[in-house]
């Protein structure tokens, strides 16, 4: 190579560079063209998932034929933190993002959802929506997502492991002291069999502890003026933490190991090893295609304690940098897919002609998602009956107990109020010793301090 | 003609030539090397994109509160009282620390020992040098999500081997009390075979004769090592230890993987809380006024590093 040609090659690589980096800087284009809105939405689910994959893709053309104005354009995957900052600085976030009901308060505190109070009056059966579900996406009067989905918390269990244990599966416990008998019969099948796991990890623990005090009619958080504080270092705490403690070294009930988070227990349930869990119905899916369990040997009860219970869920929000064409058609998207009262029979029918699951209060399908009151709750129900594809009176305990539990949200700056109450799990879990005082004390102070960030 | 009159010309002549000449010189170099500077603008814009940028990026942030759809806003010590004020902040440093001082005995000690026996070794030298050298081969993650089996206090390898020989199980990552030291293990095994073969390199290096006139004088085994080995591979050993700092004192994927900074934030450490800031309570600000944090004391040991290497150059 000549002297010439090397300079040349070095400056064109310079020069190519230079331009590819300011190439990756512009923004990728605006949404208008033709007189077509094109919005991103996610939510798709993953190829991995064919069927629910087929379903959403089949969604998005029917939505673009009969709203021929709106482009879909669809993006695998769902609520990332690891990755929502670095989407939303790069102009990457989707217009209609999905979200856990744990996410709006932050993200309507530090503005990263676009208000959207002005179109929401265009949504239909918006006022039909149960209120404390829209509670959560609103701030100061001001509306920014929609509630899609919800679940309550309750008791799910192993049916054959009862029945191997003497115990009548029909008759699943309603108390703690039930829970506790229940576990030690269960675990005394042998063969590593547990008889009541928890999750003590990664803040998942923290999200139990709260559940569990809800159970016991207690609090994590309270408002004191204007500000929140801790409050459950007091005796509805200690009793919490006791009987968890007590579980684990006193019944050993709980198993050897600890730490555990959510994928390890469900893998526990689905190899049979498990007696009892606190989850959501929608784990009840999970355990089935994920770890290949049966949904005959499944029940779901509400929570012990007969007090309260932890709500949660999911919902969308709109990306703060939409334009209002773009927010106009998000909100056509989310209650056209996932709000609409007129495709709820279709839903089910769709779902119950290819065997999937249907029967719990539980989505997918969104046809079924227990976000409704009144008469299009009751109309729900009956359709849910109508096309189930599983045996309903396994989970009905949780849905007659579910009315007559307090149902909570969760408390301000959830992450980090769990990540303190892992604590706590983690030491009545795994410290035969543990000081129940001084961990709920501890807890108290690092919840104390992420409470006073709230804004 | 006087001899003034024959030096005027030249006098006067100079000035004008030098800056030509100059010129030319400057010219000539940048001709020369058009096709260097070419490469190194590309290097130099890679750099300033991907490392200096986001450090000088990560400091201003240290002082801000960002959302990334409004400006960002300027929030003085703000993030650094927030720190401070978190009691985790205190435990993390502490546990890094901890992790840190546990590494260095035995992540130190462990692969020098190893290499001097590898060195040793008179059969099978390549056979124990790969097998030395395999763990280094494996993803971080695998390696703890291996050892995750291994300490398992049901059927775990560890707890199986001690049932074996009439022992007492043990908690390993399920009780405060040795879920740090646990996670030095793992860290040691995982990354002793790069530290072995730089050993086994320095101790290849010291001459034979030194050995022999130790052995002549009457020392023993212990008095070699002592007198011998350390001195002649003690710069070797200082760099290993300082890389070392630096490397635990960023200490993540074992905490992250196999306990989640539990039991009772025991294995906390200050990158697992940086990571909670940044990804799960989405506070870059906060986040960037620790790695702010974390980023002078490694580098103070850095610079001491740089130091070191320069003194012995």
């Amino acid at each position: 190579m000549n002297t010439l040609t090397r300079r040349s090659f070095g400056l064109v690589l310079a020069a190519g560079l230079g331009v590819s980096l300011v190439a990756c800087g512009e923004d990728a284009g605006e949404g208008s063209a033709n007189g077509k809105v094109t919005i991103t939405v996610n939510g798709q689910p993953p190829k991995t998932q064919p069927f629910e994959r087929k379903i959403f893709d089949e969604d998005v053309a029917e939505f673009e034929k009969t709203h021929p104005d709106i482009d879909i354009q669809p993006r695998e995957g769902f609520m990332d933190p690891k990755t929502f900052n670095s989407k939303l600085a790069g102009g990457q976030l989707e217009d209609v993002f999905y979200v856990y009901l744990t996410d709006p308060a932050n993200l309507i505190a530090r503005r990263q959802a676009a208000d959207i109070s002005a179109y929401v009056k265009d949504v239909p059966h918006y006022d039909e929506l149960q209120p404390e579900l829209k509670e959560i996406f609103t701030k100061d009067g001001k509306v920014y997502g929609l509630p899609t989905a919800n679940y309550s918390m309750g008791l799910l269990y192993n049916r054959k492991l009862f029945t191997d244990a003497g115990l009548d599966p029909d008759a699943p416990p309603s108390t703690w002291a039930e829970v506790r008998d229940a576990a030690k019969k269960i675990t005394a099948l042998g063969n590593n069999t547990v008889g009541f796991a928890e999750y003590s990890k990664n803040n998942q623990g923290g999200w139990h502890f709260t559940t569990w005090m809800y159970s016991a009619g207690g609090d994590i958080a309270k408002q004191d003026g204007d500000k929140w504080v801790a409050d459950f270092n007091n005796a509805k705490g200690k009793e919490v933490a006791q009987a968890l403690h007590d579980m684990r070294w006193t019944d050993n009930t709980m198993g050897s190991k600890q730490l555990l988070v959510i994928e390890d227990v469900q893998r526990m349930m689905g190899a049979g090893q498990l007696g009892m869990y606190i989850a959501a119905p929608d784990n009840v899916p999970v355990l089935v295609n994920q770890f290949k369990g049966d949904y005959a040997n499944y029940g779901l009860a509400p929570l012990p304690g007969g007090n309260g219970t932890l709500v949660g869920g999911e919902g969308y929000m709109i990306n703060p940098k939409a334009t209002p064409e773009k927010i106009r058609a998000g909100l056509e998207w989310i209650s056209w897919k996932y709000l609409n009262p007129d495709r709820m029979e279709s839903d089910l029918k769709r779902y119950a002609d290819q065997d999937q699951p249907i029967g719990l209060p539980t989505s997918p399908p969104a046809g079924s998602s227990d976000v409704w009151t009144g008469d299009l709750r009751n109309q729900q129900v009956d359709l849910r009956a109508k096309y189930a594809t599983m045996p309903v009176e396994n989970y009905q305990p949780y849905v007659d107990g579910l009315a007559d539990l307090d149902k909570k949200i969760e408390p301000p700056n959830a992450q980090q109020v769990y990540a303190a109450l892992d604590n706590v799990m983690q030491g009545v879990l795994t410290n035969k010793d543990a000081d129940i005082d001084t961990l709920l004390s501890d807890a108290e102070g690092k919840v104390n301090s992420a409470l006073a960030q709230v804004k | 003609m006087s001899s003034t009159a024959v030096l005027a010309p030249d006098v006067e002549r100079r000035p004008a030539r030098a800056p030509r000449r100059a010129r030319k010189n400057l010219r000539r170099a940048v001709t020369d090397n058009l096709t260097a500077y070419g490469f190194l603008c590309a290097a130099l814009v890679c750099f300033a994109l991907f490392s200096w940028y986001p450090i000088v990026r990560g400091v201003l942030l240290s002082f801000q509160q960002v959302n990334f759809v409004t400006p960002a806003e300027w929030v003085g010590w703000q993030n650094f009282q927030t720190l401070f004020a978190d009691p985790l902040f205190g435990i993390a440093w502490r546990n890094t620390l901890l992790f840190t001082g546990l590494a260095l005995v035995i992540g130190f000690a462990v692969p020098f020992a190893v290499a001097i026996v590898l060195n040793e070794l008179r059969h099978m030298k390549a056979y124990f040098r790969l097998v030395v050298y395999i763990p280094v081969m494996l993803p971080p993650v695998v390696v703890a999500i291996l050892w995750k089996w291994f300490y398992d206090p049901g059927p775990g390898l560890f707890n199986s081997m001690l049932r074996l020989v009439g022992l007492p199980p043990l908690s390993w990552i399920d009780s405060a009390d040795t879920s740090m030291l646990s996670l030095v293990l793992v860290a040691t095994w995982a990354a002793m075979g790069s530290a072995t073969l730089i050993y086994l390199a320095a101790l290849q290096t010291i001459p034979g004769e030194l050995y022999e006139a130790a052995e002549l004088d009457g020392a023993n085994l212990w008095q070699r090592l002592r007198y011998v080995t350390i001195p002649q591979t003690r710069f070797v050993l200082l760099i290993m230890m300082l890389m070392q700092i630096v490397a635990t004192m960023q200490v993540f994927t074992e905490p992250y993987v196999m306990t989640g900074g539990g039991p009772e934030d025991s294995t906390v450490t200050v990158l697992l809380l940086l990571y909670r800031y940044a990804f799960t309570y989405n506070d870059f600000g906060t986040a960037s006024a620790l790695s702010l944090l974390l980023f002078i004391a490694l580098g103070a040991f850095s610079a001491l590093y740089l130091r070191l290497t320069r003194t012995r150059g």
